[in-house]
C-alpha cells in the first residue's frame, strides 16, 4: 500500500487544528448567511416593485456582484479599502463584507425569482374572496414563495460554505491554509502528507455541507 | 321584479387608449341569471373583472346591493364577500388541500366557526361529487374537478351574486359537462349569476337574460329566445352563425 501520509494527521494537534480551521469558515458563512438571507429577502421583494429606479439600482448591485469573481471581490475589498481610505480591515472582516455582499446579491435574485413566479391570478382569486392585502400575502403568497424559497437558499449556503475556501488569499487562517500549513510543516517528514491531509479537508467539507444539501432535498421533494 | 342587486351604470373602462368598456349599463335583480356572448376581446372578461373591483374603471359606477363598488372602496373586501368568482384557470391554492381552499376566506375573512364551515363545504362538496377529495392537493384533480372546487370555495361564502368568467374554455369536453350540471343546479336554487361562456346551447338553457357584448357595447340584451331564434342586430347574427356548420358531406352528396 502507497505511503499515504495518514499518520501526520493524528501526529500533535494537527485533526484539531484542521477541525478548528472548519469551525473559522463555518464562522464566516453563518455570519455572512445570517445577515445576507433577510437582507435578500428585502431586496428581493423590491425588486418586484415598479418603480424603474429602484429596479436599475438593484440590477446593477446584482449583475456588478455576479460578474466579479469572488476573489477579485476579495482583494478589492482587503487591499482596496485599505489604500483607498486607509481602513485596517482584518482578514476575517473583509471576508464576512464580502460575502454578505455576495450572499445578499444572490438570495434577492432568489427571492425576486421565487416571488414573480406566482401567478398574478393568485392574488386575484384571493382578493376575489376578500382576503385583504395583507392576508392575501399572509396564507398565499409568502407559504408558496417560501416552499419554492428555501432549498434554492439552502443550495445558496452551502456554495458560501465552500466558497470560504478562497479567503485564504487574503491570509485568514481557515481549514485550507492550516491543512497547508500541516503539509509545510512535515514536508520532510513524511512528503505524502498532502494526500492524507487535503483527504481530510474533503471529508470535513463534505461533513459540513452534506446534511444541509440532504434536507435541501428532502425539502424540495416534500414540497413539489 | 325583485329587488335590484347589481347595478352599472355608464361604466367606462380604458386600457391605455384603448376603450375595453363603453359606456356599458346592465342591471341584475336577485335571482336573475345573466349570460354575457360576444366575440373574444369585447370586454366581457373585463366587465366581470370590474364588478369585482380586480380592474380599475375610469367612468360610470358598478352597485352592490345598493352600495358602490371600485377599488377605491373602503369596505372593498366586505363587498368583495358578496361577490364570489370564479376563474377560467380555476386558480385553487396549490399549498392547501381542497377542503383549505374553501375553509381558508370564511374563516379567516368571515372568522366563522371551522367546525360549522367544515360542515358545510363537506355538503357542497357532496352536492358536486368530490367529498371523497376533500384532503386531495389541487394537482391531483382534474381540471373539471378543480372548477367544482373553485365553485365550491365561492359558494361557501355565501355571496349575492356569482361570477363565472368563461370557466369551461380550458376544459375537455367531457368535464365541460360535469361543471355546466353545476352551474346549472345552481340556477335552479334560485342564485344570481352573471356567466361569460361560449358554449352557446348551455347559455340558452339557464340564461333569464342574454347580454351580446360587441367593441365594449352592449348591443343585444334580450330573452334567450329572442336572442338564439331571432336576433336584433346584423352583427349579433353574424356571431351566431358561427356556431352553425352546414353538412358539406350530405350537400356533395345531393348534388351528385
Amino acid at each position: 500500500m502507497p505511503d499515504l501520509g495518514l499518520e501526520v494527521l493524528l501526529k500533535g494537534k494537527n485533526m484539531m487544528r484542521l477541525i478548528g480551521g472548519l469551525g473559522i469558515a463555518l464562522k464566516i458563512s453563518l455570519i455572512s448567511v445570517v445577515v445576507s438571507i433577510p437582507l435578500g429577502i428585502l431586496l428581493g421583494a423590491l425588486m418586484t416593485w415598479k418603480n424603474p429606479i429602484t429596479k436599475a439600482i438593484l440590477r446593477l448591485y446584482l449583475e456588478f456582484i455576479r460578474i466579479m469573481p469572488q476573489m477579485v471581490l476579495l482583494f478589492l475589498v482587503y487591499f482596496g479599502s485599505t489604500r483607498a481610505f486607509g481602513w485596517d480591515l482584518s482578514g476575517e472582516t473583509a471576508s464576512i463584507i464580502v460575502f454578505i455582499l455576495w450572499g445578499t446579491a444572490e438570495m434577492s435574485d432568489l427571492v425576486r425569482g421565487a416571488l414573480s413566479s406566482i401567478p398574478k391570478h393568485q392574488y386575484e382569486s384571493s382578493e376575489a374572496l376578500g382576503l385583504s392585502k395583507v392576508q392575501t400575502y399572509l396564507y398565499i403568497i409568502i407559504p408558496q414563495t417560501l416552499r419554492r424559497l428555501i432549498p434554492l437558499s439552502i443550495n445558496l449556503i452551502t456554495r458560501m460554505i465552500k466558497t470560504t475556501s478562497l479567503i485564504l488569499m487574503i491570509g485568514v487562517v481557515e481549514v485550507l491554509k492550516v491543512a497547508q500549513q500541516i503539509i509545510e510543516a512535515n514536508r520532510m517528514a513524511s512528503p505524502n502528507a498532502a494526500f492524507g491531509i487535503y483527504l481530510a479537508v474533503f471529508l470535513l467539507y463534505f461533513l459540513a455541507c452534506w446534511p444541509i444539501s440532504m434536507l435541501a432535498k428532502y425539502l424540495e421533494k416534500r414540497w413539489k | 321584479m325583485a329587488e335590484e342587486l347589481l347595478k352599472i351604470e355608464h361604466l367606462t373602462k380604458k386600457f391605455e387608449d384603448n376603450m375595453i368598456l363603453d359606456d356599458v349599463s346592465l342591471t341584475v335583480h336577485r335571482g336573475e341569471v345573466i349570460v354575457v356572448v360576444g366575440p373574444s376581446g369585447c370586454g366581457k372578461s373585463t366587465m366581470l373583472r370590474c364588478i369585482n373591483a380586480l380592474e380599475p374603471i375610469q367612468g360610470g359606477t358598478i352597485e352592490i346591493d345598493g352600495q358602490q363598488i371600485s377599488q377605491k372602496s373602503k369596505n372593498l373586501t366586505e363587498l368583495r364577500q358578496k361577490v364570489g368568482m370564479v376563474f377560467q384557470s380555476y386558480e385553487l391554492f396549490p399549498h392547501l388541500t381542497v377542503l383549505n381552499n374553501i375553509l381558508l376566506a370564511p374563516t379567516k375573512v368571515q372568522k366563522r366557526e371551522k367546525e360549522e364551515v367544515k360542515k358545510e363545504a363537506m355538503e357542497l362538496l357532496d352536492r358536486v361529487g368530490l367529498k371523497e377529495k376533500a384532503d386531495s392537493f389541487p394537482r391531483q384533480l382534474s381540471g373539471g374537478q378543480k372548477q367544482r372546487v373553485a365553485i365550491v370555495r365561492a359558494l361557501c361564502m355565501h355571496p349575492e351574486i356569482l361570477l363565472f368568467d368563461e370557466v369551461t374554455a380550458a376544459l375537455d369536453p367531457e368535464m365541460v359537462r360535469e361543471v355546466l350540471d353545476v352551474m346549472l343546479q345552481l340556477a335552479q336554487q334560485g342564485k344570481t349569476m352573471v356567466i361569460v361562456t361560449h358554449e352557446m346551447q348551455f347559455a340558452r338553457a339557464i340564461a333569464d337574460r342574454v347580454i351580446f357584448l360587441e367593441g365594449g357595447k352592449i348591443v343585444e340584451d334580450a330573452d334567450p329566445d329572442t336572442f338564439f331564434d331571432h336576433p336584433q342586430t346584423e352583427r349579433a347574427k353574424q356571431f351566431l352563425n358561427v356556431f352553425t356548420f352546414e353538412n358539406v358531406k350530405h350537400k356533395t352528396a345531393e348534388e351528385n
